[in-house]
């Protein structure tokens, strides 16, 4: 750690793990209520249990990016941050309205959109929460060196909170209220959020092979020029089917289907920084992530979003499980895997450690990926069978459901899996390692 | 990476090719907006169906149903629901199908999907039912594929 406001970033990603055990706990309760679907108490029904799921998730990796950038931006602009008793009084405003949140959905108190079921006041916060951020950051900026990086980091986290902006746009006429709700959902995962996902791995491969900045800045405007090119109109692909204009259809078909490049270049720099950098880190265990990182997006969000994102195939498959697979491995692979590749990277210096249980972290790596993407099997073919028995024979849903059983089992199976090798993460990453593991002499930071 | 593309290039591209696309993506919207608009037009958005509307998002209903395919998929697409109860034939009848159906939750049978029960007025039952006769109504460019959902 160069900087000692640095760690600021160790309560984030405390914080981030903290909701990220809570998101595993009632994924968990969701699968078992579809297999068991009278096995739950009824203050805890599907519904419910979803929204905490799905809002821990998208609150952990909002967290584990504010803590990157903590951690990023003072070894980016060369000095410290602006304030970090600012930002320490921003995660526990950020962490309470998070806790606030969720104790409120098990007494009923939610209203809004899917994802964006906080009540207003919640919301209010979460503006407030990233004003403090995004002042804080801005400013430790302005004052050091300017960087790609950083550059595309801010745009990126102010495009973050631009967009949010949407989530109090609430019309009656249900058309608009879903295209605009897409400005926060899609114009969030496919288009602002792969620019801090693209930075905060340009930064680890700088750190982690010791390529060139140059090359890799080069890379970082190609890759969210790609991004960005295709993910704006390929907002059309959910304009399909909900009451908006036919020509979406050739839209976000080809704009969509095009949304793959940027992945697949993603992989391709991830590596080729790997094969050209000549430094050997001692963090192997952050490097495996990071690679990991790039595949396991490329596969999930590249590969299972171009599935079914065309047109004349969506028209079956859009609202089955198939939409359920790419979700699961696509926020994964993204976004999941770059936070816990940076808290990999990070907490060892933020503790103070010479890396540390790399073995565990890294066999905690195999399990949750293979967990995941065993999931993400069971629930494309969960997808496929239902695809068929609904969409083409025109099955009732609930006759459809109940031949789905099996793959919900499996499901259930891949997501106990996951929850092993979250406990076997944390382990390695807040267990003390054995002291006669030696700090690696050769460990240069990078720049 | 060539050495043809110089960074500044690279820079001017990113940004320059974003402003172009977003302006694209707006003018497009801007004409689905139009679009959306006129739809109220011939279908229009009563006090009641506004009504039916809040009721589905403070219920968050779109946690286990999908409407026109969008939410969670644990219970059956809504927005065709008025045409599967058959409302474009009986609507009296569709209509008081619909709320005894939300009225009866929880089914409890072993095995089987469970909605909670929710303590809904006369009057917010026919609002919801309101609500989901004019979601039906939208013209989805045919989907779903069949009236099952």
């Amino acid at each position: 750690m160069k900087y000692e406001s640095q760690g600021v970033a160790k309560l984030y990603f405390f914080g981030a793990l903290t909701l990220f055990s809570a998101q595993l706990v009632f994924g968990l309760l969701g699968a078992i209520l579809y297999v068991a679907p009278t096995s739950l108490p009824d203050f805890l029904p599907f519904s419910v249990v979803r929204m905490i799921h799905t809002n821990a998730l998208v609150v952990w990796l909002l967290m584990g990016f504010f803590g990157a950038t903590y951690y990023l931006i003072p070894e980016e602009a060369e000095t410290e941050l602006h304030s970090p008793g600012l930002a320490k009084l921003q995660f526990w405003l950020f962490f309470g309205a998070a806790g606030a949140a969720v104790v409120g959905y098990l007494f009923g108190y939610y209203d809004g959109r899917s994802y964006l079921e906080q009540p207003l006041y919640i919301k209010i916060g979460i503006v407030v929460v990233a004003l403090m951020f995004l002042y804080n950051v801005s400013m430790t900026v302005l004052k050091g060196r300017k960087t790609v990086i950083s550059n595309i980091l801010l745009l990126g986290l102010w495009g973050i909170a631009v967009f949010f902006l949407f989530a109090f746009y609430v019309p009656s006429n249900t058309v608009l209220d879903k295209m605009f709700w897409w400005w926060v959902v899609h114009l969030w995962v496919e288009g602002v959020w792969e620019l801090v996902l693209a930075s905060i791995l340009a930064f680890l491969m700088i750190k982690l092979t010791g390529v060139d900045r140059e090359v890799v800045e080069k890379w970082l405007y190609v890759i969210v020029s790609l991004t960005l090119f295709t993910g704006i109109l390929g907002t059309g692909h959910h304009y399909y089917w909900i009451g908006t204009p036919a020509y979406w259809q050739w839209i976000g078909s080809i704009f969509s289907a095009l949304e793959v490049v940027p992945f697949f270049a993603i992989v391709i720099f991830a590596f080729s920084m790997v094969y050209k950098g000549g430094r050997r880190h001692p963090n192997k265990a952050a490097l495996l992530w990071s690679l990991g990182c790039s595949v396991t997006a490329f596969f999930g969000a590249g590969v299972w979003g171009f599935l079914h994102t065309l047109a004349p195939v969506n028209y079956y498959t859009h609202g089955t499980q198939i939409t359920a697979a790419h979700g699961h491995l696509a926020f994964y692979g993204a976004y999941a895997m770059i936070n816990l590749a940076m808290f990999t990277y990070a907490m060892p210096q933020l503790l103070n450690r010479a890396p540390y249980n790399q073995t565990l972290n890294m066999i905690s790596f195999w399990i949750i990926t293979g967990g995941v993407a065993f999931m993400t099997a069971a629930l494309t073919l969960a997808g496929v069978v239902q695809v068929h028995l609904q969409r083409v024979m025109g099955m009732a849903y609930m006759d459809v459901q109940a031949q789905l059983g099996m793959f919900y089992w499996l499901r259930l199976g891949g997501g106990l899996a996951v929850i092993l090798g979250l406990v076997l993460y944390l382990v390695s990453l807040l267990a003390p390692g054995k002291a006669s593991a030696p700090a690696s002499a050769s460990y240069v930071p990078a720049e | 990476m060539s050495e043809t593309l110089t960074k500044a290039a690279a820079r001017n591209i990113f940004y320059g090719g974003t402003v172009f696309f977003f302006v694209v993506f707006g003018v497009l919207v801007a004409d689905s907006v139009t679009d959306a608009i006129a739809i109220a037009k011939v279908n229009p958005i009563t006090p009641s169906v506004a009504a039916g509307k809040r009721i589905w998002e403070r219920h968050a209903c779109f946690d286990c149903h999908t409407l026109f395919g969008e939410g969670a998929r644990f219970a059956p697409e809504l927005g065709n629901v008025w045409l599967r109860y058959g409302g474009d034939k009986d609507p009296d009848g569709a209509r008081e199908s619909l709320k005894q159906w939300i009225k009866n939750q929880p089914t409890r049978v072993e095995g089987r999907h469970q909605m909670p029960h929710f303590d809904l007025t006369e009057q917010q039952l026919d609002q919801i039912v309101d609500y989901l006769r004019w979601t039906s109504r939208v013209n989805t460019q045919n989907w779903p594929p069949h009236i099952s959902g």
